[in-house]
């Protein structure tokens, strides 16, 4: 009990008509990690976007090591919590976006050092040795100093997860971190993500990679039309998924 | 009708200008300068409050560029010299401000302000454009690190910004250069007011007026080099490809291409 490290309970989330979420709940344990699978529009994207608050959701809740995120508890009412710790909390909460998102005005090594200087208070010096460290960790310890633009899809998603891997999270969410890249630089990526698995970080992988699934993935779980309708080992949904459009989408990306 | 010109004294206006004119130049530099900080910071004061979620902060916003934008500079700077001190009931333009090195008359001091507060209004869309163009997942992936929503802006996205605001906050400053001859009505000795004594001393009006056009377009190129060099910093650091100083003038020259240089 005591090592979940996020909890989703009943999860409800609409854009203007369009109910996205419709009940999603799921434990995540430390040291496990979790693909997220799914057709286009089932709400994965928009469930891990509202594990660090950056969608609001509209019922339900999500605790991170037992916090609530973004909203307070106010008597029997849940009211949106302050910007200070929101922000807090996604210092928690690592996040690999699908296009990367790195600050093409810094390089590598000050993407990396950048929030934990100015938002944990690291010392220069402290941040830029850890960041190094990081650099080599993802493969990339001769592009320090190089700016994102000149670096490919592959060498950039690397420096996004070190960027994340910087704040020490006790949990990272990967929005579809390959489905930008070229078919021939994915491996790079996956095999670094691989290893963090490997290594024991706590982590919810949105992807179709069925590959990355079957070899890191403690779980897999299914969502379709804003519900998770099937979840079990990678080993399950290779040989028997029992419904039928989990059948259905897993016949298409294999 | 050109023999009706004493060429020697647009000569000297041009090639040999005097001490008081040097003075009357120094004014226009520093009064365009401080006016156009006040601006930019207006602008991106008004841009940030354009952008908020707060409905009484857009409306400000809106109804200080709709009453800036929409009256003529010249009725503004009046108003803010003559009328600031009388509408707020206390003393915001003081006679002479002094600064310790050096003091400055509150003519100095009131028209600063108005070409400030004007520029401020035109700097908002400037600023706003330049804001909305930069990719929304930069300020996610800034939160995401657990950044606020001020020091994003201020480390993540207004750093980017930038890069598509200078070519047109140069373009501002340009006429900023030249707005500053507007100050000649409420008595500040600026290179115009020099210009205009001499004339009213001489009747030359060729020469004089010739003199100072010929300043003006010495600060405005010379302008226009600076503009090239700081664009060519902050174009370094991003792209591969860097064009080169000859390339980053002739952009300047033309807003056009200097827009699509900064995509």
């Amino acid at each position: 009990m005591s090592d979940v490290v996020m909890r989703a309970e009943d999860v409800h989330k609409r854009f203007g008509r369009l109910e996205v979420l419709k009940g999603v709940s799921l434990d995540v344990q430390q040291r496990e990690t979790v693909c997220i699978i799914g057709p286009s529009g089932s709400g994965k994207t928009t469930f891990i976007r509202c594990i660090n608050h950056l969608e609001k959701v509209d019922g339900g809740r999500i605790t991170v090591n037992g916090h609530l995120i973004g909203y307070r508890q106010k008597g029997e009412r849940l009211v949106e919590d302050s910007e200070k710790s929101i922000a807090r909390q996604r210092t928690q909460i690592g996040m690999v976006f699908q296009r990367f998102n790195l600050f093409p005005h810094k390089t590598a090594l000050e993407n990396v050092i950048e929030a934990p200087i100015q938002v944990l208070g690291q010392s220069r010096e402290q941040a830029a040795e850890e960041g190094i460290r990081l650099l080599t960790r993802v493969g990339l310890a001769d592009k320090t100093d190089t700016y994102p633009g000149k670096l490919s899809g592959g060498q950039q998603q690397r420096v996004a997860i070190a960027r994340s891997l910087a704040m020490k999270p006790a949990l990272i969410l990967f929005d579809e971190p390959t489905s930008a890249l070229d078919p021939e630089v994915t491996g790079e990526v996956l095999s670094v993500m691989e290893e963090l698995a490997h290594e024991g970080m706590t982590m919810i992988v949105v992807t179709h990679e069925m590959g990355f699934a079957r070899e890191a993935a403690d779980r897999v779980v299914m969502m379709d039309e804003g519900v998770i309708i099937e979840e079990g080992t990678p080993e399950h949904f290779f040989q028997a998924p029992e419904h039928e459009r989990t059948k259905q989408f897993l016949s298409k990306i294999l | 009708m050109l023999a009706a010109v004493d060429w020697h004294v647009v000569w000297v206006r041009v090639a040999h200008p005097d001490h008081v004119f040097f003075l009357a130049l120094t004014r226009t530099v520093y009064v365009a300068v401080i006016a156009q900080v006040i601006g930019v910071l207006l602008g991106v004061a008004a841009a940030l409050m354009r952008m908020s979620k707060a409905a009484p902060m857009r409306f400000i916003s809106g109804v200080y560029v709709w009453i800036f934008r929409g009256t003529p500079l010249l009725v503004q700077i009046f108003f803010v010299y003559y009328g600031a001190n009388e509408l707020l009931g206390f003393t915001l333009i003081p006679n002479s401000l002094n600064l310790g090195l050096f003091s400055l008359d509150g003519a100095i001091v009131g028209g600063i302000l108005a070409l400030g507060i004007n520029e401020g209004a035109y700097m908002r869309e400037i600023v706003r454009a330049g804001i909305d163009s930069i990719d929304k997942g930069q300020m996610e992936a800034a939160k995401s690190l657990g950044m606020r929503y001020g020091l994003a802006m201020r480390r993540i996205v207004l750093p980017q910004a930038a890069r598509v605001i200078i070519p047109p906050l140069g373009n501002e400053f340009n006429n900023m250069l030249k707005n500053t001859s507007l100050l000649f009505a409420i008595g500040v000795y600026e290179m115009f007011a020099d210009a205009e004594i001499g004339y009213s001393n001489s009747f030359q009006p060729v020469e004089y007026f010739l003199g100072v056009a010929f300043w003006y377009l010495v600060l405005t190129t010379v302008w226009t080099f600076i503009q090239a060099a700081i664009e060519r910093k902050l174009a370094a650091s991003e792209r591969g490809e860097e064009l080169s100083f000859f390339e980053r003038v002739q952009a300047v020259w033309n807003p056009v291409s200097a827009w699509r240089s900064a995509r």
